[in-house]
């Protein structure tokens, strides 16, 4: 776990008091009768990357799901207690998930591009919010673009269909997506799952570069990308938030044996 | 498996099996392109008998009491006017119908009903269509024995068809095409619209082509609710009589003498290039936006 | 690091854009209540059709029916409309004689052509022969009955000598043809749905391929045939240009297919052709056909589904 020293050992030297996007305090989940998350209490910090690890099943992509209410397309979804996202409660019926979306953006395992060209893939999210201006839009497609580190490999081909980009073009073509509303949330479930080894170190430079302005949540299975990545870690065992620290902390001197036993390769 | 068998018995056996299976293997074939055999004697005889009579004068010409002269023009545009009433009443009804049954549709008894009765509808002859035409467009509502009356009846006919086409299309639409859109905050409709749509129309596109192909061979319904055969104009109002490609050859079929098979033969040429041409265009559309996804 | 601070080195501030265009969406929230609404509706439309014809059907049969006592239509045995006999049974009789006719030539020919398709062909051939056959379903049947008239049955009377013009052989025969195409690809899927670890299995123990399909694979689908040949039967019940060309107008109490015979749909045809008037007896009878034929089908469709639903589950 060198690696993640040497990468925030800066962050040690940052004041402690951190402003927090998100506090999540006994938060349950159930799935029809099936509970999959058990009190859940957690603070995820503002302008950092937070990584959320665990074993398949433990309830990691519920409770990212969570955090923008995705979760509640699966129409049985249940849920109890409580998540601030800047001070409001998310569940408040006076706000619209569809405002919650425009602040907290995600970005799926699969790349999911539609099924139109790179600039109107791009201008989606601005046009489903009012923005039509052609000035507006491809401003904003061009600073999207460039923000997910993909513009120089696509600017002379906007018109072309998305379908025609690689697996890891299509990946940061859907980050880019993503940003073009400019959300201040960005979560991430297993982004680099479908990726090749090269493309994924892109995507993990990419999130390194984002999280200047954006607070990153990203679900990963992979271990060391986490250690790479991410300022704190949250590991999650059967829908139970089993210990959240900071990452280099987590890996090196886990508080809980669950958390050394996975950390380890004992399970999971 | 040979052990109470002499080994030539066995192998005796095994030919005998062996030679069953090469005759059934020829007599499934046989069984198979019989049906070929018929649709090929089918547009044999059809070209042979009617070629004679296709002519201009047979395509801008209206019907006749001789053989020689009577033309399927007016049929022809009949059948134009009716379509131009059933692709929308049935295109808006039947797509919308599938977006609630696909989008909408909370998973519970009243979708179910409305589901299985779609299944039946599909299911129910179409001179049944033709006598709700009859009671209730052209003797309830009045509207006679009109090309409004045939369009209405006719749009009610292939909408389930549409129903279950464009549900097919909508439903092969990724789900996470979906996903990505609600995560920027879209709403419910703006999905639909901008994702869900889009993704399906090529879909929908050939099945509502090939419901409307459907409609214009349909003969019986419009029999029923009071197309003509005798036409000698074009139909002026939606309230006018009017008649189809499929009613002309009917009523030239149903004649007698050597000379109006022929002419039948004839007008059965023009419907069948009709529907070729509305199948290829489908199959067009069908493979141009192949699923890509 | 520096493409990350041109990020948001705001030059045109998104989020701020879009709380001002929150206004303007506000039509769009209303919109999103008003469509499902408007969606629902147009949905009712098909519940409103089945609605339709179950109220169209019995309000006149009812009509029909206060004139002509429900024991004469089901138990007289002729249908003379012009001259007062209301006996349904000519054609129902007639209705079934086409009926057995068409399954007579499409069952054998359409299991055989989904069994060839299912277990014989190869993916080529069957990509070519599929789409050929579903041909024949896309013909229009005034076609068809062209075809019965002027083909099949001068064919027929040579080997018939005492074949009428209009007969049920003929129109039985080529409905037969036109279904078809509904059995073999119905039956096909039904095949297809059965697992290939059963054939192999038999295959592994020395079977040949048609005592695979025999012995496995037909028993195995045997619910979805059942099924796919309920419906063709369903079909041919409702099939009305074919009889109405070629079987003729005469209903006749008879199972002898030489015969011109009348179907439940040529009648309705007929009853309902320009000298009826509106009202008269007649015009009563024809919805009292009208709702038999409906019934047939109907139950047909639901047994279909019943065996369908059960062969589903088998898998
Ligand atoms: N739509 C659903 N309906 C019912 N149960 C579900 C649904 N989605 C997930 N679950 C259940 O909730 C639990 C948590 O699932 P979740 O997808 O959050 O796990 P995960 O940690 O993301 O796993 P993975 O690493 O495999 O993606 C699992 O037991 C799963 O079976
Ligand atoms: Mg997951």
């Amino acid at each position: 776990m060198d690696l993640s020293q040497v990468i925030h050992h800066e962050n040690k030297n940052k004041p402690k008091e951190e402003k927090h996007v998100f506090e999540v305090s006994n938060l349950n989940l159930w799935y029809g009768d099936d509970q999959a998350l058990y009190d859940i209490n957690m603070n995820i910090p503002e302008n950092q990357v937070t990584a959320i690890i665990g074993p398949s099943g433990c309830g990691k992509s519920t409770f990212l799901k969570t955090l923008n209410r995705m979760v509640e397309m699966v129409p049985s979804v249940k849920t109890s207690g409580n998540i601030k996202y800047k001070g409001t409660n998310i569940f408040d019926p006076k706000l619209s998930v569809e405002d919650l979306r425009t602040h907290v953006g995600m970005v799926f395992q699969k790349p999911n591009p539609f099924p139109k060209s790179i600039y109107d893939n791009i201008a989606y999210g601005p046009r489903i919010h009012g923005i039509k201006k052609k000035r507006d839009l491809d401003e904003i497609v061009e600073k999207s673009l460039r923000g997910a580190a993909i513009w120089d490999e696509v600017k002379d081909r906007l018109d072309e269909n998305a379908y025609g980009l690689s697996g890891g073009q299509q990946q940061r073509l859907c980050i880019a997506r993503c940003l073009a509303i400019e959300p201040d949330v960005i979560l991430m479930d297993e982004p680099t799952s479908a990726l090749d080894p090269i493309s994924t170190l892109k995507v993990e430079e990419l999130v390194q570069e984002l999280k200047e302005n954006y607070s990153i949540i990203i679900v990963t299975h992979n271990m060391q990308q986490a250690a790479r990545v991410s300022d704190k870690t949250a590991f999650f065992l059967n829908g139970e938030l089993v210990e959240f620290s900071d990452t280099n902390v987590l890996f090196s001197n886990p508080e809980d044996q669950r958390t050394e036993d996975y950390i380890t390769g004992r399970f999971g | 498996m040979n052990g109470f068998l002499s080994k030539e018995e066995w192998k005796k056996r095994l030919n005998r099996r062996l030679f069953i299976n090469r005759i059934f293997y020829i007599l499934f074939f046989a069984a198979t392109t019989i049906g070929l055999i018929f649709l090929a004697m089918l547009l044999y005889r059809v070209l042979t008998q009617g070629i004679g009579y296709l002519s201009w004068d047979f395509i801008k010409g209206f019907p006749a009491p001789y053989p020689e002269e009577a033309g399927i023009f007016a049929g022809m545009i009949g059948s134009v006017y009716l379509i131009a009433i059933v692709a929308p009443v049935s295109l808006v009804l039947g797509v919308s119908t599938a977006i609630y049954l696909e989008e909408y549709a909370p998973k519970n008894r009243i979708s179910r009903f409305i589901q299985g009765n779609i299944q039946n509808l599909a299911g129910v002859p179409s001179i049944v269509f033709g006598l709700l035409g009859l009671t209730f467009f052209v003797y309830i509502m009045d509207f006679g024995y009109s090309l409004l009356a045939g369009g209405l009846t006719m749009s009610l006919l292939v909408l389930p068809i549409i129903v279950v086409a464009a549900q097919e299309a909508i439903r092969s639409v990724p789900n996470e095409l979906k996903e990505a859109s609600y995560g920027m905050g879209a709403t419910k409709w703006q999905t639909i619209l901008r994702v869900v749509l889009p993704a399906s129309i090529p879909g929908i596109l050939t099945g509502s082509i090939l419901a409307l192909s459907r409609a214009i061979g349909e003969t019986a319904p419009l029999l029923i609710v009071g197309a003509a055969a005798a036409i000698y104009s074009l139909p002026d109002s939606l309230l006018g009589p009017y008649t189809a490609m499929p009613i002309q050859i009917y009523s030239w079929v149903s004649r007698p003498g050597e000379e109006w098979p022929l002419v039948a033969a004839a007008g059965i040429i023009v419907l069948l290039i009709v529907l070729l041409l509305m199948n290829a265009v489908a199959v067009f559309i069908r493979n141009k936006f192949q699923k890509r996804y | 690091m520096d493409t990350s601070s041109t990020i948001k080195k705001k030059t045109l501030d998104v989020q701020e854009k879009i709380r001002q265009n929150k206004e303007k969406q506000k039509v769009l929230r209303k919109l999103e209540k008003v469509v499902p609404a408007f969606l629902l509706l147009c949905a009712g439309f098909s519940v409103i059709t089945t609605a339709g014809i179950l109220f169209t059907l019995l309000k006149e049969a009812i009509g029909f029916f206060g004139v002509v006592p429900l024991n004469e239509f089901f138990f007289n045995t002729s249908w003379r409309p012009w001259s007062g006999s209301f006996g349904v049974l000519p054609l129902i009789t007639g209705t079934l004689l086409i009926t057995l006719i068409a399954i007579l030539v499409a069952l054998p020919l359409g299991i055989a052509a989904a069994i060839f398709l299912s277990e014989y062909a190869s993916a080529r051939v069957r990509k070519m022969i599929k789409p050929t056959l579903e041909v024949l379903a896309g013909i229009p049947t005034v076609v068809y009955g062209f075809f019965a008239l002027t083909f099949v049955t001068p064919v027929l009377e040579k080997l018939i000598p005492d074949l009428q013009i209009f007969n049920a052989l003929s129109a039985g025969i080529v409905v037969g043809i036109m279904i078809i195409p509904m059995v073999a690809s119905l039956s096909e899927d039904a095949m297809n749905a059965v697992p290939n670890s059963l054939r192999e299995g038999a295959m592994a123990m020395g079977s040949t391929k048609f005592e695979v399909a025999m012995k496995v694979v037909l028993p195995a689908a045997f619910s979805g045939v059942v099924a796919s040949i309920v419906l063709a039967i369903s079909r041919a019940i409702g099939e009305t240009m074919i009889v109405t060309i070629a079987a003729g107008q005469s209903p006749n109490f008879t199972f002898d297919p030489t015969m011109s015979i009348q179907t439940l749909t040529a009648f309705i045809v007929q009853g309902t052709s320009g000298d009826t008037t509106y009202g008269s007896t007649i015009y009563y009878s024809v919805y009292a056909v009208g709702i038999t034929l409906f019934v047939f089908t109907l139950a047909m469709n639901l047994l279909a589904q019943y065996i369908a639903r059960r062969f589903r589950e088998e898998y």
